[in-house]
């Protein structure tokens, strides 16, 4: 009966959404009053969990599930349910968690609720906050099924630590085989992705062409922050797709988002409202973006953001 | 290659969000609805396999009769039939469990669906007409190519993309780079004339328990005003950063 999480990992280390997602369970599981449960595949250690209030870790070692595959995933996930008699399975909003949680709902028949922002406010019946209309609204939905799934909005619950340690049982569950074959993966890792960063910096066509980039990607090295763009930057070519925000690109949930020479039209707005706060930079102070933001500074990119990496490298280095 | 394009009947981006009967229901009063845009370029997407491969297209959606004249524009754009089922769309397993029905009658092989509507934005129905229909699933598509009855797919992950080969019948979570916004096709007036004599056909629903309800809604508290920091004075940027909003 416990709460199962799946905590996501990449290369063998958690990824930071596993911890939220922990989190997220761990509270469940006290209004409950029962433990909590992680499914993890591929873990180098799984022990870390156990800060964040897992229980039990049932660890899946598996050299043949090195590469995600939604569906053998979901019915990793599915086994692990049935095993330890869950009605709750808590996943995160990482692109992959989204992926397989819908094949995870049908096979298990629960129903599932996304993009959820607090926790449940009843848990009988089960009712949680989600956002919806692309961050303009907020929808109260009741899931009514047995078993529920409960996909957590990135940085909306936080971390919060707790002194326990978690057990790790080996989990061999039944992977049927399967016709879909990676032929490439193409992926910079030696950056902070948008999906797990707490500060995204962005930028737009103010910075009047790609050779300009080093202001964005210095101020985000600074901050430990993702790079992100417009639309129009990415229709340009100045950079690729995959830093699209917006509506029709990758949707962000920041702590802190920095928009620099970014007008703000409302499909951007629309991709990137889910993050808590908001900071702007542009010379022209009818930008709607200003309307929208919760810090801003009118003004040149090309002078004020190199005076404020210099500034914040001074912040940070009496931090 | 017999395609289903799954079109959901949204409110343009632009709309303005209120509701009514007590915060529980959406309000359509000066709405202008419109193709969903992730369907949009899956539906886009259809069209090139049509005029380069032959494929038939079908478009269909689950809801009343107010969703008709979206289905009429897909018909406008090229799709050659239109299905729509006579309910309405309240969550998004009870719609996933109506098109799942649509495609094992209609023997469909390639199903297109958005990756996420723009309204409810529950990001569920592609996957869970896959886990259905017992098809493969791709999520996130920005890129297919289809020869014979093998896919080959590109998806976008966390930092990057991912490039697949599979097999059909294959259900796609689609997106923008399926085809560029540029290659979006804005209804002729052949186009329109010829909508009005294609099969646009109504189909009863699948009795369905509801799995999850919508219960209410709100909106977000109104935002205060933006603080603006002088660019001569960057260090109470930094401070109300560090100290106020907590987030450096």
């Amino acid at each position: 009966m416990s709460v199962l999480v799946y905590t996501e990992s990449d290369q063998g280390k958690f990824k930071k959404g596993a911890f939220e997602v922990a989190s997220y369970a761990k509270a469940v599981a006290n209004q409950l009053g029962t433990t909590v449960t992680a499914v993890s595949i591929n873990a180098d250690d799984t022990s870390p969990l156990g800060n964040y209030g897992v229980d039990k870790v049932l660890s899946v070692s598996n050299s043949e599930l090195g590469l995600f595959n939604a569906k053998i995933y979901a019915d990793i996930i599915k086994q692990a349910a049935e095993k330890e008699n869950t009605k709750i399975v808590i996943v995160s909003s990482s692109a992959d968690s989204k992926y397989l949680a819908p094949l995870l709902a049908v096979g298990l028949e629960a129903g599932y609720a996304s993009n959820v922002i607090e926790l449940p406010s009843n848990t009988s019946p089960f009712t949680v906050k989600r956002n919806a209309f692309t961050n303009k609204a907020f929808e109260i939905t009741q899931i009514n099924t047995d078993i529920k799934i409960v996909g957590v909005s990135s940085n909306a619950f936080g971390l919060v630590e707790s002194n326990g340690s978690a057990s790790s049982e080996d989990f061999l569950p039944v992977i049927e085989p399967s016709n879909l074959k990676v032929e490439s993966v193409d992926r910079t890792t030696d950056k902070v992705t948008i999906a797990d960063a707490d500060i995204v910096v962005s930028g737009g066509r103010g910075l009047k062409g790609p050779e300009n980039w080093g202001l964005i990607e210095e101020l985000a090295n600074v901050l430990g922050a993702a790079t992100a763009c417009s639309k129009p930057v990415s229709d340009l070519g100045w950079r690729p797709h995959s830093e699209h925000v917006g509506q029709t690109g990758k949707p962000v949930a920041s702590n802190l988002y920095i928009a620099i020479g970014i007008s703000g039209a409302i499909q951007h707005l629309a991709g990137v409202n889910a993050s808590k706060v908001k900071v702007v930079i542009n010379t022209d102070a009818e930008a709607p973006f200003f309307k929208a933001a919760d810090y801003g500074v009118v003004g040149d990119a090309f002078t004020v953001v190199p005076a404020l990496i210099e500034k914040l490298k001074a912040f940070k280095a009496q931090q | 290659m017999n395609i289903l394009v799954c079109i959901s009947h949204v409110p343009d981006t632009t709309s303005k969000i209120n509701f009514t009967e007590n915060d529980t229901k959406f309000d359509t009063n000066g709405v202008q609805f419109v193709i969903n845009p992730n369907d949009e370029f899956g539906l886009t997407r259809a069209m090139w396999f049509k005029e380069k491969q032959g494929a038939k297209v079908t478009v269909a959606n689950v809801g009343g009769s107010e969703t008709e004249p979206t289905l009429r524009k897909a018909l406008a754009i090229g799709a050659d039939a239109a299905i729509r089922v006579n309910t309405q769309a309240t969550d998004g397993f009870t719609v996933a469990k109506q098109l799942a029905k649509v495609i094992t009658d209609g023997g469909f092989d390639l199903v297109i669906a958005g990756r996420e509507s723009i309204d409810y934005n529950g990001g569920m129905v592609p996957g869970m007409i896959a886990g259905l229909t017992n098809a493969n699933f791709i999520n996130n598509c920005i890129g297919l190519e289809v020869d014979g009855n093998t896919a080959i797919a590109t998806r976008e992950i966390d930092g990057g993309k991912e490039t697949v080969s599979l097999e059909l019948p294959l259900v796609i979570g689609g997106q923008k780079g399926l085809v560029e916004e540029s290659e979006l096709r804005i209804p002729n007036m052949r186009g329109i004339m010829m909508a009005r004599q294609k099969p646009l056909t109504v189909i009863a629903p699948l009795e369905s328990n509801p799995e999850t309800s919508s219960v209410k809604f709100e909106k977000p508290a109104p935002k205060g005003a933006v603080k603006l920091v002088s660019e001569d004075n960057l260090d109470e940027l930094i401070n109300l950063l560090h100290n106020e909003a907590k987030v450096i």
